[in-house]
């Protein structure tokens, strides 16, 4: 018996056939990995399936009998929950508000807030979450925000769970324990869909995949015993692909960026906490840690964007400081870490944006080089291979990996000494991630000094000739990445264990 | 049919103010309607009053002038994402910057003494519009609320000056004395107010438009209008460039100011505008912020202001009705997204008359 059947669905936008008469069928019971490269269309169909986006042809059987999704209302009605990738949480409410939200119980005019959290309270209970239904969600981690969103769509009777890259933004204990409360759904006969384009996840929960490649669904319903993460990545490319490239760097030179001492202050709390490094040249210096530990504000102190309490860092022997002008002219390239926000300016054309920051590199007197620009653009979005129809597009038209590669193409062209790499394949394409870190690889090979910072403990690991780990404004370890393995760096990074507690477990015995 | 329908529905999509400004004529027409006026006899005298004959043609340009430099002065601090609601105050004290030079006895050749009064005028309109920038980069004081207050202090203190310092000698009323000859703003076509101001305005549309597209704080303008924190990224520096684009903006409503005492006036006097500053914002909304559509938008309203004169004279429809067009397309430009959902309906009717292939 099927708990969801999707035949033909087609959806087109204008100049895009982002489904082409797809087939999808969820088997009741079962977790399905929906895998698939960014725009390749996963979401898409899954927001068909919710009622976020009407198709322009196809058929949709919830339990077989024929449904006409038109909203999120409906769909919830059908028992069908979303959990997005950006929770749509309130965060000054409490768990239990906004888990009823929408369905409050009243008592006369009144909300019964009581009511609401002992029902709430049972349900964290019989799930065993470990979250009290008391507490504010803004006090929440993100993996406990997570089993909100869950549990809010279970509060709605959902037999069909739709999880969109849920294991995106988790720890890697946080990851084992949302496998655990899928693997619980799935035992009371709940079917649930994770959308993602991690090989690893899909082979570790799943019990089928269908991939989906450009609209088209590649495979449908696989059995994921037996396949190989090779497999299923060539199916999501639709070629061969090298996983998880990997290269340590041969020759690692005199210190380029030197950080003495590094302390922000904000209102009282302390976000950078006397942090201490050193970036040599010829070296990428991985810096792992779940977000919101310093990690936004170490770059933003790094490249003048915020003006700290205490900066006494050093390049080559000069100190820096100053605007943010003054650390790109000092040889500091950025790759931010929200390219929406800080890396492009989506309106504007990507000539415009491929001279971000280096504008008087193209003008004499105040006025632009119309044609160098124009020759400068094309050669860059040639030499990155950036699939756009022409330098006159708007940035904010290109696909997510595409747009990531004109940062780093603006970044890169500009040779500069350090590079500060933030989350750089996030939200990227297998093929732009290949392509991404092997250019980064090629820089520190010729000598350049890269700073990077990811949430995806896999890049980091594979990428960094050091590695060191993030927690609440502080350094906390710092070794050779294969010194790690990821249950220990998940209690790093959640503060579990602090990096001497480490020392004294590796030590320990030979040193007292 | 089917596909004649939907290109021009493409085409409404995608230009929102053509679709705004045709559907505040329908609703405006409506509106007529209900209150008993006959909008077709309406839109005739207007039609009528603003482009029938060289008269009414020259009578139009005459309105769209000041509305396309207002345009202009509000769609270039728009630009850098700034609300410039002060214009009306720069253009009076541009004004007094244009009759200060102009009252000075001088003697200077027109060619000279002209040109130098209007930048007196776009120094002082820029000026005053930049401490508003200043205020912002420095203070944090929002630009909003700071031209605003502007506007009231710019009005008073031209009422004050031309019932003391600078009134004519001799008068009981509140103006100077007229310029002298050789600052008068050269008249197109005889016997009627065209002057070349509206070249100079038409010209500073261009000039904003090369500014925006080809010079360096063009480009840093429009990086900061559409993304702060990019730009901060990037090491432009944020406070200068909205200094700049407002005192660009102020000068821009200065000029407002000056040729419209040289042109129009001859003279200062209190209370000259009749609102310009805030028309301007509507006629940058139907622009879309583009200053070469600012040319074609202060024409349109231009057209409207000049038929309405005949439309009071020759049918006795309210003339008021012209302020409610304007004020339908303002709110029907700031809403795309309702006039989106209005097409949206129009749409799916169209959908099921037609049906549709699989």
């Amino acid at each position: 018996m099927y708990a969801v059947e999707m035949r033909g669905i087609t959806k087109e936008y204008p100049l895009v056939r982002a489904l082409d008469q797809v087939d999808f069928f969820l088997r009741e019971g079962e977790i399905l990995s929906l895998l698939g490269e960014n725009g390749a269309g996963k979401s898409t169909l899954m927001k068909v399936l919710y009622g976020m986006c009407r198709p322009d042809a196809g058929e949709i059987r919830i339990k077989g009998e024929k449904a006409d999704i038109r909203t999120p209302k409906q769909a919830i009605d059908l028992g069908i929950g979303m959990v997005h990738q950006h929770f749509m949480l309130i965060p000054v409410m409490t768990v239990a508000e906004n888990i009823v939200v929408g369905q409050e119980n009243t008592k006369g005019l009144l909300f019964n807030q009581a009511e609401a959290e002992k029902r709430v309270q049972e349900m964290i209970d019989r799930y065993g979450f470990g979250i009290k239904a008391s507490q504010k969600v803004s006090e929440l981690s993100v993996g406990e925000q997570q089993k909100v969103e869950i549990l809010k769509a279970i509060y709605r009777d959902a037999e069909i769970l739709i999880l969109d890259e849920p294991t995106a933004v988790l720890t890697p204990q946080e990851v084992e324990e949302l496998f655990r409360i899928l693997r619980d759904l799935k035992k009371q006969n709940k079917s649930i869909v994770i959308i993602t384009h991690k090989l690893k996840e899909t082979l570790a929960i799943a019990d089928s995949v269908s991939v989906l490649r450009d609209g088209k669904m590649i495979k449908t319903g696989m059995p994921v015993q037996g396949a190989t993460a090779d497999e299923l990545a060539q199916m999501m490319v639709g070629r061969e692909v090298t996983l998880g490239v990997s290269r340590r760097s041969k020759k690692v030179g005199e210190t380029a960026l030197l950080v003495r001492d590094l302390v922000l202050t904000e209102k009282g709390r302390t976000l950078l906490n006397h942090v201490k490094m050193e970036l040599k040249k010829g070296e990428i210096l991985g810096i792992a840690g779940i977000e919101g530990n310093g990690q936004t504000e170490l770059i933003e102190c790094l490249t003048g964007i915020r003006r700290p309490d205490v900066l006494d860092v050093e390049k080559d022997g000069k100190k820096l400081g100053g605007t943010p002008g003054d650390f790109i002219h000092a040889g500091i390239g950025h790759i931010p870490e929200d390219r929406m926000t800080r890396g492009l300016i989506l309106e504007l054309s990507l000539q415009d944006n491929l001279i971000l920051g280096y504008q008087d590199r193209f003008q004499k007197r105040g006025i632009l080089d119309q044609k160098r620009i124009r020759e400068f653009s094309d050669n860059l979005l040639k030499e990155f291979r950036i699939k756009a129809p022409g330098s006159m597009a708007k940035a904010g038209s290109l696909s997510g990996g595409n747009q990531q590669k004109v940062v780093i193409a603006r970044v890169f062209s500009e040779d500069p000494d350090i590079i500060i790499v933030a989350q750089p394949t996030r939200g990227v394409d297998i093929g732009a991630m290949e392509y991404i870190h092997e250019r980064l690889l090629d820089l520190r090979d010729e000598g350049k000094a890269i700073l990077l910072i990811s949430a995806d403990l896999d890049e980091v690991k594979s990428l960094s000739d050091r590695l060191t780990v993030m927690y609440g404004g502080r350094l906390v370890a710092e070794g050779k990445p294969e010194e790690f393995d990821d249950m220990e760096l998940g209690l790093l990074m959640t503060g579990a264990i602090s990096g001497e507690d480490r020392e004294v477990q590796r030590h320990g015995s030979t040193n007292s | 049919m089917a596909a004649r329908t939907a290109d021009i529905r493409g085409i409404l999509t995608k230009n929102l103010s053509v679709t705004a400004l045709f559907m505040a004529l329908i609703l405006g027409g409506i509106i007529m309607a209900v209150c008993g006026y006959n909008p077709f006899e309406a839109y005739g005298a207007i039609l009528q009053g603003a482009f029938a004959g060289k008269k009414a043609i020259c009578q139009t340009l005459v309105q769209a002038t000041p509305l396309i430099f207002a345009g202009l002065a509000y769609t270039v601090a728009k630009r850098a994402n700034l609300i410039n609601l002060g214009i009306e105050g720069q253009l009076y004290i541009g004004a007094l910057g244009t009759s200060v030079i102009a009252l000075m006895p001088l003697n200077l050749p027109m060619g000279i003494w002209l040109p130098l009064a209007l930048a007196a005028g776009m120094i002082f309109g820029g000026l005053y519009a930049g401490l508003v920038g200043f205020m912002k980069v420095r203070f944090g004081s929002n630009e909003v609320i700071a031209t605003m207050m502007l506007n009231t202090i710019a009005e008073n203190f031209v009422e004050y000056a031309v019932n003391y310092p600078l009134k004519e000698e001799g008068k009981s009323i509140a103006q100077t004395a007229k310029f002298s000859e050789a600052l008068w703003l050269p008249r197109m076509v005889d016997k009627t107010q065209l002057t070349v101001a509206i070249l100079i305005a038409v010209a500073a549309c261009i000039l904003v438009k090369l500014l925006m597209d080809r010079t360096r704080i063009g480009y840093e303008i429009r990086c900061v209008g559409q993304n702060l924190q990019a730009s901060e990224t990037a090491g432009i520096r944020i406070g200068r460039v909205m200094i700049i684009s407002m005192l660009i903006s102020g000068a821009i409503a200065g000029l407002l100011g000056g040729t419209h005492v040289l042109g129009v006036d001859r003279r200062l006097i209190a209370g000259f505008s009749s609102g310009y500053g805030f028309d301007g914002i509507a006629v940058a909304a139907l622009a879309a912020d583009s200053p070469i559509a600012v040319i074609l938008s202060g024409i349109i309203f231009g057209a409207l202001r000049a038929g309405s004169m005949v439309l009071n004279r020759t049918t006795g429809i309210p003339t008021e009705f012209i302020d409610v067009i304007q004020a339908l397309i303002i709110l029907l430009v700031a809403a795309p997204l309702l006039v989106k959902e209005i097409l949206r309906i129009k749409n799916k009717k169209s959908e099921k008359k037609g049906g549709r292939k699989g």
